[in-house]
């Protein structure tokens, strides 16, 4: 029962009205040793990069040291002018952001479809 | 006729991701007495959470130093106990600011304490360094009745 590497996929996309959008597709464990997949691959988007979706699907276990580094990306992109927004999280983890009061600054949206058309808001 | 076992013990080793071990076997226990899903998973952040606080504050990362789990079956509740070598807590749980967090005017972590004392009905932090601190979380089959 080891720790499941977290592994973060970037992938482009687009927004409803046709802006460009990056998302970051979570797969693993989300912990204290995910420092390098949260905040590395956040710093390695490219400049000019302005909406980001989290996708955290592929996410079964996620402490309060994740949580952390979630609030650390948070606080880069809200330093960069960025935009995020959430989905995918299982139904523990929603009340889990919700308790630490994570969607005072993004919303956790039900499916892909739905956060990419919040940023059209 | 074999009684059934109310009482499981692990030991784990002072180090980052054990805390899953804990986690399932805990999961196992609760499911077996009637817990629905939910409140197993807030059984299992807790639990995980308490590990951690007693790998990383109370055995330091020691992996000498184990972390001891005990699960004990009451009639209506699952009592867990999260037992290390350190002080026990310095602090109370706070409630996290996420605006203070989100401005870096407090530390992005510091969370578990708060999440433990959120999910479970019950919790106790005992400051015993000579022969264990411990965590005792309690979560209740039908937490409404105890308290009524």
């Amino acid at each position: 029962m080891q720790e499941k590497v977290t592994q973060v996929k970037v992938e482009e996309a687009q927004s409803n009205t046709g802006d460009p959008v990056t998302v970051l597709r979570y797969v693993g464990d989300i912990t204290s040793a995910s420092k390098a997949a949260v905040l590395g691959t956040y710093q390695g988007l490219p400049a000019g990069t302005k909406r980001i979706v989290l996708d955290f699907s592929g996410v079964d276990y996620l402490n309060s040291s994740g949580i952390a580094l979630v609030i650390q990306l948070m606080i880069a992109a809200a330093k960069g002018g960025q935009k995020i927004q959430t989905f995918g999280l299982k139904p523990h983890f929603i009340k889990v952001f919700t308790m630490v009061g994570i969607t005072k600054y993004t919303t956790l949206h039900p499916d892909e479809t739905a956060a990419r058309a919040a940023f059209a808001s | 006729m074999t009684e059934p076992q109310n009482y499981f013990e692990i030991q784990l080793p002072s180090r980052l991701g054990s805390e899953k071990v804990a986690m399932s076997r805990a999961a196992d226990v609760a499911r077996s007495m009637g817990f629905d899903e939910e409140r197993i998973e807030d059984l299992k952040t807790a639990i995980a959470e308490a590990c951690i606080n007693a790998i990383e504050h109370g055995n330091k990362l020691d992996e000498t130093l184990p972390v001891g789990v005990i699960l004990s079956k009451g009639e209506n509740s699952l009592e867990v106990r999260v037992v290390d070598s350190g002080q026990g807590p310095q602090h109370r749980a706070v409630v996290p600011d996420i605006d203070k967090k989100m401005h870096e005017e407090e530390h992005s972590r510091g969370m578990g304490m708060f999440l433990i004392e959120s999910l479970v009905d019950e919790v106790e932090w005992v400051s015993s360094p000579h022969v264990g601190s411990y965590a005792r979380l309690v979560i209740r089959l039908n937490p409404a009745e105890e308290e009524a």
